[in-house]
């Protein structure tokens, strides 16, 4: 694995532009490559979580203040039982680690708050940059 | 209006809601659904609402807190809101987050069913 948790080499690259059809496009084709490079039902299921969460958060939050027809990146390179999904959006970025613990007894009623820590549960590594725009998403099979 | 994305009916004085979708994942669908069930809400005097997921293979965090939303709802009029049929890996997504904590899960409708009888009596 490279030093630098945020890079991910001769990746494929997707624009995205904020549309339901496009986005469930990208996540159905990136699981259909894995898929095809051996990773199991559970596996697909967790990337799916994963990208939904990820992607949601680009353009939900990270994509607040912008016009909607900004697009948010999308590198992805699969191999054996081994996926890197990076995720970058236009957006001023967020500090992660600020993030409130959504499984305390006082923030289980609130409604937001749970999409990071989804992914980082459900996949192999999840690493922001410095600014906090870009995440890559590491799931590898065991 | 859009259409529906609930199948709702009425059983033995509980207001029984289906998704449509099998995969609870776009903003845009979650906050119809959300309005919806908010709207049985309201138009109740005390909701007894359950939430059939038998046709739901996946679910994002925002739907998640569309159920909260819905949960905070039914409990400031008194009512009550119980979860059932949901796929192991989704009920996974609950105990991760704990929501197995805050929301009344059941493994099947009968034992929903039978949790709003022995609390109506």
């Amino acid at each position: 694995m490279s030093e630098d948790r945020t890079h991910i080499p001769d990746p494929n690259v997707v624009e995205l532009p904020h549309d339901r059809d496009r986005i469930s496009a990208i996540i159905d084709t990136i699981i259909d490559q894995a898929s095809e490079a051996g990773m199991q039902d559970a596996a697909a299921f967790a990337i799916r979580l994963a990208l939904e969460e990820a992607i949601t958060n680009a353009f939900v939050h990270g994509h607040k203040e912008l016009e909607a027809d900004v697009p948010v990146r999308i590198e992805y390179r699969v191999g054996r039982g081994e996926l890197d999904v990076a995720i970058e959006d236009q957006g001023p970025g967020f500090v992660p680690e600020a993030l409130p613990d959504p499984t305390l007894d006082e923030n289980l009623s609130k409604p937001s708050g749970r999409g990071v820590m989804l992914m980082k549960a459900y996949m192999s590594d999840v690493a922001y940059n410095a600014r906090g725009n870009r995440v890559v998403l590491r799931y590898r099979a065991n | 209006m859009s259409e529906s994305r609930l199948r709702v009916s009425e059983v033995e004085g509980v207001t029984q809601v289906e998704f449509i979708d099998r995969n609870i994942l776009d903003e845009a669908n979650i906050q119809a659904i959300s309005d919806e069930i908010s709207t049985l809400i309201e138009g109740a005097d005390t909701p007894r609402l359950l939430i059939n997921f038998a046709n739901v293979d996946h679910l994002s965090s925002a739907a998640l807190g569309a159920l909260i939303t819905i949960n905070n709802k039914t409990r400031e009029k008194g009512g009550s809101l119980r979860l059932a049929n949901i796929d192991p890996q989704i009920y996974e997504v609950f105990v991760i987050t704990r929501l197995n904590k805050l929301f009344n899960i059941h493994d099947t409708l009968e034992d929903a069913f039978g949790e709003f009888k022995s609390a109506k009596s």
